[in-house]
């Protein structure tokens, strides 16, 4: 049998970084085929070149048994190779049919193309509205448009570029199921990501790839995930290591705070309660959009609140800005890495000055002292293994764990008393994060008091003392995380709106 | 003294032409995602190209051209800079203007005051003799009936084809468009081409058509009615043609104030469109995701083909 798709020695060089080398694997049709690798081992450069936006430098590719090598994605598009990206390619002014109409060859008329949008969308699982504005759409939703669109093109070959990585595990499901039914009529499914658990729910085979190279093609439902990590990641990954301990004084009280939502969209926060104490680390889980955010900004200082409720080591800093309450040890790191934990256009010299100026005594008398500030990035990128040429770099050029990795160390080792983390691994890849939740856990283990919001419920239970979900802006009462179960978790975020199969 | 609202309907259509030609050709720059500044220097180009050529040939079709071909020309240097050479946008159209004042002062050195052949009107006498309706909808140069079918042109394109959806796409996010294998350079500077040509005939039709005169600098912010026309518009064809009546309607009526010595002060009429324009844009941009719905989001962002 001819494989659908067979790619031999395909190699890409950028200046200073080889991102592919000799790599060589094949996918026959009906297979879904794991990419596995770590941010960086090249996946994305790899299947780029399959889908034709970047031309290998060496190496051959064959589709079918003839010659493959697509000069735009439009002629890969015409051969059935399909992609959907990890970073939707999206236009939010414009609705869901105009936006599938942009991805196909020769889009039907606006009523036809409505016609089968719904049409696959049915078949598939998929519900849709072809009339809505993209701007309306939820994260799940939006990758929903991207497959449909690949859909239409009937493709046999269809690439998915970490396609769960903000999806709810509800919609993670509905995907699954939708990509093992386009495998069982034949279609061939490329699938990229880090995560190994779903790797081995969905995929047949898999290649892993390292620093650009394929290091082993296994089959991942015969291996454990353990064994896969370590072919990854070159080493064997370590589960984060705590020793017990009895927490120590309160730290940072919160009582009875409730915030109106400050935008439409917003989430409205009802009387939240609960106190972190020195040496404990609080998981507040709960699914996208329950008011993590809101949460984030009251804890930081960005929304400001009564003086009262939010006490830190007993006095009121409700009323606090952030850097008022940067220098009394209440830390923050946002969920959203460029943009709002840092300036994507500045050198991450300038980033760590923006945070760590009060605690780190980065200026004096107004003026900036660049020596010390380059000390400390410079401290960070070494501590927290940050892979960057150096500080100078800019925060956009950084891939999404290491920039996390710089954010959250630049916060640990501003000593604070209490941190607040959204998302600390969202993105992430797996030994990027076991090392960020080790640090936090370290940070814990001196004696300071970290909040972890996530909604990656393994890590909450995997790092927690004390677990509590967010619903609907309310939060439930703390509960020990050792011992708790999943299920036990499901009851606690139980009738949260959302977690059940969108409906058109 | 009365005002004949018959003579300023017909005035207001004149007088907002100019206005409405290059507000169209803009829109659609800033649909694609650019932001050209240079409306100002394409038009007084468009006009100077556009009076000379009148003057020498005596033809006015040649002069539309030649109006068009000057103003292009210059949207041509700003569609290098920026998109080539990936300037900033803003800087680079300020530049456009002012150096499109310059050249075209150079230009039109000794031009002042020569005499140009007269425009033909499409509509025979009886139409125009209509009493009302004949000044109102008959009597205009061939060049007002064209801004009028440019404007639904323009529509029907951005809304109903498959050029105009790309158009859009670029503006609204080009490295999703170009992800899709769209060429988003190109497609921009064939829109920036489109707007220094509709801002040069605008040009063209103020110094051949309405003034029949050059004048240095005789466009004196048309230009940047026009900008101000396309938010006030909010990127929508139609209300493009509204605003433009609007704005020109102050302008009109402006005149026969003063003639009629009523005292409105004139430098208060003169601003008129731009306070109307902040209000307006105030208004949008209140309602936070109607603004986003609106306005092109990748408008002015530098685009950097990677990967």
């Amino acid at each position: 049998m001819t494989a659908l798709l067979d790619i031999e020695g395909l190699t890409k060089a950028y200046p200073g970084v080889v991102a592919n080398q000799d790599v060589s694997f094949r996918v026959q049709p009906g297979e879904v085929h794991a990419l596995l690798g770590e941010n960086g081992a090249g996946k994305s450069t790899l299947v780029k070149m399959i889908y034709g936006l970047v031309k290998p430098d060496r190496g051959t590719m064959r589709l079918n048994g003839a010659p493959y090598a697509p000069a735009e994605p439009r002629a890969a598009r015409a051969l059935g190779v399909a992609m959907v990206f990890q970073h939707f390619s999206l236009f939010e002014a414009l609705n869901v049919a105009e936006n599938i109409a942009l991805g196909m060859e020769n889009p039907p008329r606006a009523r036809d193309l409505a016609a089968r949008i719904a049409a696959v969308s049915e078949t598939y699982g998929l519900p849709l509205d072809p009339f809505r504005m993209m701007g309306e759409l939820s994260a799940g939703e939006r990758q929903r448009v991207e497959i449909i669109r690949c859909l239409l093109q009937d493709p046999k070959l269809l690439i998915m570029d970490e396609p769960t990585s903000v999806l709810t595990p509800q919609e993670v499901e509905i995907l699954f199921h939708t990509l093992r039914k386009l495998a069982a009529e034949g279609t061939a499914i490329l699938y990229i990501s880090h995560k190994l658990e779903e790797i081995r729910a969905l995929c047949d085979t898999a290649t892993i790839l390292r620093l650009g190279q394929k290091v082993a093609t296994c089959t991942p439902r015969e291996v454990s995930a353990a064994h896969m990590a370590e072919l990854m990641v070159g080493k064997s990954l370590s589960v984060p290591a705590r020793e017990d301990h009895t927490p120590g004084a309160v730290l940072l009280a919160v009582s009875g705070l409730s915030v109106a939502a400050a935008t439409p969209f917003g989430t409205t926060l009802r009387d939240l309660s609960f106190e972190v104490r020195a040496g404990e680390v609080l998981g507040i889980g709960g699914v996208a959009g329950n008011g993590q955010d809101e949460v984030l900004a009251v804890l930081s200082g960005e929304t400001p609140t009564d003086p009262g409720a939010i006490m830190l080591q007993g006095a009121p800093v409700g009323a606090l800005g952030p850097n008022a309450r940067r220098g009394l040890g209440l830390l923050c790191a946002p969920e959203e890495r460029l943009g709002h934990a840092a300036a994507p256009d500045m050198s991450l010299t300038e980033n760590a000055l923006l945070t760590g100026r009060l605690r780190q005594g980065l200026e004096t008398g107004g003026f900036v002292d660049w020596a010390k500030t380059r000390g400390f990035a410079q401290d960070i990128i070494a501590r927290f293994d940050v892979r960057t040429p150096g500080p100078w770099v800019a925060a956009r050029a950084l891939s999404g764990g290491n920039l996390q990795k710089f954010v959250i160390g630049r916060e640990i080792l501003q000593d604070p008393k209490v941190l607040v983390v959204n998302q600390p691994t969202w993105g992430v890849d797996a030994s990027a994060a076991a090392a960020i939740r080790q640090a936090l856990l370290d940070l814990a283990q001196g004696g300071a008091a970290v909040i972890v919001i996530s909604q990656d419920l393994d890590e909450l239970l995997e790092i927690s003392d004390r677990f509590c979900a967010l619903n609907d802006g309310r939060l439930s009462a703390p509960r020990p995380a050792r011992g708790l179960g999943m299920e036990d978790v499901g009851l606690m975020l139980g009738g949260a709106h959302g977690m059940h199969e969108a409906r058109v | 003294m009365i005002i004949d609202p018959v003579t300023l309907i017909v005035a207001l259509i004149t007088v907002s032409t100019p206005v409405l030609l290059a507000a169209i050709g803009e829109l659609v720059v800033e649909k694609a995602g650019v932001l050209n500044l240079g409306v100002e220097g394409m038009m007084i180009m468009g006009a100077v190209c556009g009076f000379i050529t009148a003057h020498h040939t005596g033809s006015p079709a040649l002069a539309f051209v030649a109006g068009m071909a000057g103003a292009v020309a210059l949207a041509l240097v700003f569609a290098v800079l920026t998109q080539i050479l990936m300037a900033n946008q803003v800087a680079s159209g300020l530049a456009l203007t002012l150096f499109g004042l310059g050249l075209a002062a150079l230009l039109g050195v000794g031009y002042s005051g020569l005499p140009v052949p007269a425009i033909a009107r499409p509509f025979p006498e009886a139409l125009r003799d209509i009493p009302g309706l004949g000044p109102i909808v008959f009597s205009h140069s061939i060049l007002v009936y064209v801004s009028i079918a440019l404007v639904a042109a323009v529509w029907i394109v951005l809304t109903r084809t498959r050029i105009g959806l790309v158009l859009r796409a670029v503006g609204e996010n080009h490295d999703a468009a170009h992800a899709l294998g769209y060429k988003v350079v190109r497609i921009r500077i064939a829109a920036i081409m489109f707007g220094g040509a509709c801002a040069g005939l605008g040009g063209a039709f103020l110094s051949v058509v309405r003034v029949q005169n050059w004048i240095e600098g005789m466009t004196a912010g048309a230009g940047w009615i026009a900008l101000a026309l396309v938010v006030f518009a909010s990127w929508k064809p139609w209300r493009v043609l509204l605003g433009a009546w609007l704005f020109g309607g102050i302008a009109a009526l402006q005149l026969r104030l003063q003639a009629a010595e009523i005292g409105v002060p004139v430098a208060l009429l003169d601003a008129s469109p731009y306070l109307v324009t902040i209000i307006v844009l105030v208004l949008i941009s209140s309602d936070r995701r109607r603004a986003a719905l609106n306005a092109p989001a990748g408008l002015g962002r530098v685009f950097h083909a990677s990967s």
